[in-house]
Order: structure tokens, then C-alpha cells, then sequence
């Protein structure tokens, strides 16, 4: 054989493969098309979600629409700054609260536990089995243990606040789970070697290592908890008040529910109010997605 | 020689008990914080007590003026009706809950099962770069804005206008399909990870026999994923079921017992939440429907849950 034969017979081989699997080529082909449909029908969903209320709202808010106080009569007239500030409320309770309950829990769970007991392993399924209760569970928890019964608080901010903390705190410690994981046995190992007590280790040390994550999901969790609608509604937040919540124990609103309750009106011109709110509920929560992000890239440690 | 060197190694033992058991300052703060950290701990297993707590008894309460049989098997749901017209049959409830939630898995079991292989098998890592966060921001939308879409241009741009269907304002197809959207990126992260977790070594052996990548995607990473695959699927289920809102603005509130997604149809959540919104005196047989239904909410996503857990555990335990 020569050497033009031989790489004829080798360029012969290899256009003999391909064309051995050509139905599956096809198939796989099909197959392509497929899982790019199904991505470009997940993204197209997203950009008409955002391109519907952009298009109702961007009529809508204005610096008026921002600072006025909602109205049942005219929808011209009608702003969300009631509803505003009781979101921003809600979210400064929930942090004051989710922050260290969450972060205890969290290093309870890797830096204290001993996973053979019976009791620390209740506390890990428990929290895995709470993440997955309906939102609308914890209003009712909210509504018999907060608002009414036990505590018996009535229908107030800090009634709220406390359900969407109990809602979040699963995420929170979750997340905060696995952000001190990440922290290398070695940095504690090395602690330890010099003296530190094993709180001393964990404050110093494991604490700081694990902040941009924990920070992350604190944020991810508050931007959760500040969409959630149904628990509210459970719980009797207000509707179109025309006052800020004076304290804890004050009446209150949130944009979600606000929104809400402009969806259900028969007046069309309301229901555009609604995505003008939906407008500034994204742009809130943009805004802290973004401060999350930012937050990973600058802060998180490379062991 | 034996004996000082018995007496001083028990000597270093009484000074080791010692040190052990003297509590000094530090030892007790270091104490102390560990109580404290489990009490934080324990906070959440009251959490749970408290949710058991809360729908237990106003449940039993509600039983006590309601037959179990009557609320469990009834097909006729008006509690809100007076006299002879008050029924308080749970089933359109729980049909309308599981209609709605057949709809939303119809469409984003395939959907959400494509973007996983996709994201897990074939996308370039600068393609998985723009997919991921696109499906986060999916997920981190409010549901109450999955609400306003369906119904302001779901239902009447798409399928009044486009598809020309015939559905009321209020109706289960419309809510049904955006829930699909919802929960799409819930099955397809969690299903992504799944796929991922299967070791590198199959997928190499089972090309170095000649499989393609469809062959390698479909029959070897699929199957040797199905337990943390089921487990998303579940865990779609189980968000869809407890969902809310989207419900309650969309699909409209008419308890339904019928297999047409044109019509309204009402959820045991968007009940809930539609009838804690309504001004009813506490410990009436109108206020105790909302636990009642609240409990079974509660058991049948608590099921689906730990079911979806146990699985999730099962393919970690193969592959880690």
C-alpha cells in the first residue's frame, strides 16, 4: 500500500462514522432544538413578564406616584409611599431578627452539633421540612399564634414581621450552612493549634471567612421575604392606608399587598397602578440582588 | 523505680480531672454560648411545634361541629353560605388544588427537565454564565407578579387574543401554565444538580463504547440521576400545591369539581388566604374552615417533602 493510499483509505474511515450514526445525529439534532426551545420559552416567559408590567407601569411612576399615599377614589391621585415603608419596616425587622437566629442555628449546626443525636439530627431534618411549607402555612401560624391567640398582638408590623422571619429563617440558615462548610478545616485546625478557644475560633476566625456568604444569603432571603404576599394577607395586613406605621405595634401595608389589592379592582385604571407598584417592588428588589452579587465577587475568600 | 512513676502519672491525672472540672471563667462563656447557640437551634423545631400546634387544634374544634366524613368526602364547598346552602365538602378544594397543579407540571416537568440537560450536558460554560442567573431571576420573581401577567396578559393577549380559546377571566388553564413557569426553575436547578453529581467516569466510559451524546445524556445520566430527578419533580409539586397568590388572582375563586381549564377553579392556599382576608369572627365555623384546610394543606405538602428529601439523600449517598 502507499502512502496515498493508505490516507485515502483513512480519509475514507473517518467519513464512514459519522455517517454509521446519522439517524442518531438527527435524533440528537432534534434533540438540540428541543433544549433550545425549552431555555428560549424560560427566557421568553421572563421577558414578558417584565415587558407586560414594564409597558402598564411606565405611565404610571412618577415621583408623585412614589410619595403620594394611596387613594380609593382616584386612581390618579393614588401613591404607594404608605406601602414603601412598611415593606422597608417589614425587611429591617425581618434582618434584626433572621440575622442571628439564622447565623446561631447555622453555627450550632457545623461547629457544635454531633450529628449522631438523636436531637441534632430532629433539628437538621426540621429545618429541611420547613423550607418546604407553603408560605400561606406560616400566615396561618402568624394569624393563631401573633396576631390573635398567645401573643395576641393584633393585625401589626411587628406581627408581620415576625411570620416572614419564620418564613425565611430556613433559607437563611441553609444558606449560612453551607458558607461556613466552604471555610477549610485547616483555618479552625490552625486556630485551635494556638491556643484559641473553640468560640474564639469560630469568632474570629470561621465568622469572618464565611461572611460573604452569609451576608449573600441573608439578602437572597430578605428579597424573599419582602415579595411574599400570601402570609400577609393571612395575617391582616392593611389595605390603601393613608399613614406610615408609627412603631411596631402600628397598622401597616407592603407593596405586594398594595399590589394585590389593585389587581382585584374593577377599575382598570387601578389595575395599572398595580404594575406601576410591580415597577417599583423590581426595582427594590434589583437593587439588592445587585448589592448580593456585588457582595460575593467583592468579599468572597479563595482557600 | 515502679512506684514514683505510678504515683506521678496518677499525679498528671488528678491534674488533668482537675483542670476539667475546676469551671473557670472561660469555660463558662465558652458554655454558655454553646446553650445559647442551641437554644437558637432548638427555635426551629418550636417553629414546627407551633405550625402543628396552631392547625391541630382549631382543626379538632372545626371536626367537633363537622363529621369527618362530611369535610373529607363532601363534593360541595360553600362555607360561607348560611342554612341549608353551608356545606363544607373539602373535595373541589383538593381536586382544584391537584387540576392546577397537573396543569403547571405539564408544562414545566418537560420544560424544566430540557434546561437541566441542557445546563448539565451540553451548554458551553459561557452559555451556563447567561442561563443560570436568567433562571434565578426567574425564580426571584414575586408570585404576585406572576399573578398580574396571567391575569393582564396571559389570559387575555395569549389566550383570548392569540389563541383565540374561550376562557373566562378567571380560569385554570391560564394560572395552571404560569405556575409552570414558576416552578421551572425549581425543577430545572435542582435537577441540574442531580445530573451534575453523576461522576464524570460514566459518561467517559459510556462514550469510549461508541454512545453519543444524546445516548450518554439520556441513557446513562438521566437513569443514573432518576432519584435526585423525582426528588425535583416532587418539590415542583410541592411549591405548586402550596402556592398562593398566583391563584388567588388568576385562576379566580370557585370551588370546582370539573375537568374544564376554561372554567374558575378555587385551591385550598388561595382559599385560605381569600378567607382570612374576610372579615369573620373568630371561633365560628367560617374562621375554624381556614385551619381545617390550612392542616391539609400542610400534611399533603409535608408528605410530598419528605419524600423528595429521602430521595435527595439517597443519590448523595451513591455519589459523594
Amino acid at each position: 500500500m502507499t502512502g496515498a493510499q493508505i490516507a485515502a483509505a483513512a480519509r475514507r474511515q473517518t467519513t464512514v462514522i459519522p455517517r454509521a450514526s446519522r439517524g442518531d445525529t438527527w435524533a440528537g439534532r432534534l434533540f438540540q432544538v428541543l433544549m433550545f426551545g425549552a431555555v428560549g420559552l424560560a427566557f421568553l416567559g421572563l421577558g414578558a413578564i417584565i415587558y407586560d408590567f414594564a409597558r402598564d407601569g411606565a405611565a404610571v411612576v412618577t415621583w408623585e406616584f412614589v410619595t403620594r399615599f394611596p387613594s380609593r377614589v382616584v386612581p390618579d391621585r393614588a401613591g404607594i409611599q404608605s406601602a414603601i415603608v412598611g415593606t422597608i419596616y417589614l425587611m429591617l425587622i425581618c434582618a434584626a431578627l433572621v440575622i442571628p437566629l439564622g447565623v446561631m442555628t447555622a453555627v450550632y449546626l457545623e461547629e457544635y452539633a454531633d450529628s449522631r443525636r438523636w436531637y441534632n439530627r430532629l433539628i437538621e431534618v426540621n429545618i429541611q421540612n420547613l423550607a418546604g411549607v407553603p408560605s400561606v402555612v406560616y400566615g396561618i401560624l402568624g394569624l393563631a399564634f401573633i396576631v390573635r391567640g398567645p401573643l395576641g398582638m393584633g393585625p401589626v408590623l411587628l406581627a408581620g414581621g415576625i411570620t416572614l422571619t419564620l418564613l425565611v429563617l430556613p433559607v437563611v440558615i441553609i444558606v449560612a450552612r453551607e458558607a461556613i462548610r466552604a471555610v477549610p478545616s485547616s483555618i479552625r485546625e490552625g486556630s485551635l493549634a494556638l491556643g484559641a478557644t473553640h468560640w474564639q475560633t469560630i469568632w474570629k476566625q470561621v465568622l469572618p471567612g464565611s461572611i460573604a456568604g452569609i451576608a449573600t444569603g441573608v439578602i437572597l432571603a430578605l428579597s424573599r421575604a419582602i415579595g411574599e404576599t400570601a402570609p400577609l394577607l393571612v395575617v391582616g395586613a392593611g389595605v390603601s392606608l393613608r399613614f406610615n406605621p408609627e412603631g411596631l405595634d402600628s397598622s401597616f401595608t407592603a407593596l405586594p399587598i398594595q399590589i394585590f389589592a389593585w389587581t382585584q379592582d374593577p377599575n382598570q385604571a387601578f389595575v395599572a397602578r398595580a404594575a406601576g407598584a410591580i415597577c417599583v417592588l423590581m426595582v427594590i428588589l434589583l437593587a439588592m440582588n445587585s448589592v448580593a452579587i456585588w457582595l460575593r465577587n467583592r468579599y468572597e475568600q479563595k482557600w | 523505680m515502679a512506684e514514683p512513676r505510678l504515683a506521678a502519672s496518677s499525679g498528671a491525672q488528678g491534674v488533668r480531672v482537675d483542670l476539667a472540672r475546676t469551671p473557670t471563667a472561660r469555660s463558662r462563656f465558652e458554655g454558655g454560648i454553646r446553650v445559647a447557640l442551641f437554644a437558637a437551634a432548638a427555635l426551629s423545631v418550636v417553629v414546627t411545634l407551633l405550625i402543628v400546634g396552631s392547625l391541630l387544634f382549631e382543626t379538632i374544634e372545626f371536626l367537633g361541629e363537622v363529621p369527618v366524613g362530611d369535610y373529607l368526602f363532601g363534593t360541595k364547598w360553600s362555607p360561607t353560605f348560611a342554612g341549608e346552602q353551608q356545606s363544607f365538602g373539602v373535595l373541589p378544594l383538593v381536586w382544584g388544588t391537584i387540576y392546577l397543579t397537573l396543569i403547571a407540571l405539564a408544562v414545566a416537568v418537560p420544560l424544566g427537565l430540557l434546561c437541566a440537560v441542557y445546563l448539565s450536558e451540553y451548554a458551553p460554560t459561557r452559555v451556563r454564565k447567561v442561563v443560570k442567573p436568567v433562571l434565578e431571576v426567574l425564580a426571584g420573581v414575586p408570585t404576585i407578579v406572576f399573578g398580574y401577567f396571567a391575569l393582564t396578559f396571559f389570559t387575555p393577549d395569549v389566550l383570548q387574543g392569540a389563541l383565540g380559546i374561550g376562557v373566562g377571566v378567571f380560569n385554570g388553564l391560564s394560572a395552571g401554565i404560569i405556575m409552570g413557569l414558576l416552578v421551572l426553575p425549581t425543577i430545572a436547578s435542582v435537577a441540574e444538580d442531580a445530573m451534575s453529581a453523576v461522576p464524570a467516569s460514566l459518561r467517559e466510559g459510556a462514550f469510549g463504547l461508541g454512545a453519543s451524546k444524546l445516548q450518554v445524556s439520556l441513557r446513562i445520566v438521566f437513569p443514573a440521576a432518576l432519584s435526585g430527578i423525582v426528588a425535583a419533580l416532587i418539590l415542583g409539586a410541592s411549591r405548586a400545591i402550596g402556592e398562593t397568590v398566583l391563584v388567588l388572582v388568576a385562576g379566580g375563586q370557585t370551588p370546582n369539581l370539573g375537568v374544564n381549564p376554561t372554567e374558575s377553579y378555587q385551591t385550598m392556599a388561595a382559599f385560605i388566604a381569600a378567607q382570612a382576608r374576610g372579615d369573620i369572627p373568630t371561633g365560628s365555623v367560617e374562621f375554624l374552615t381556614i385551619f381545617a384546610v390550612g392542616f391539609t394543606l400542610f400534611a399533603m405538602t409535608l408528605l410530598l417533602n419528605a419524600l423528595s428529601i429521602r430521595l435527595v439523600r439517597r443519590y448523595r449517598q451513591v455519589y459523594e
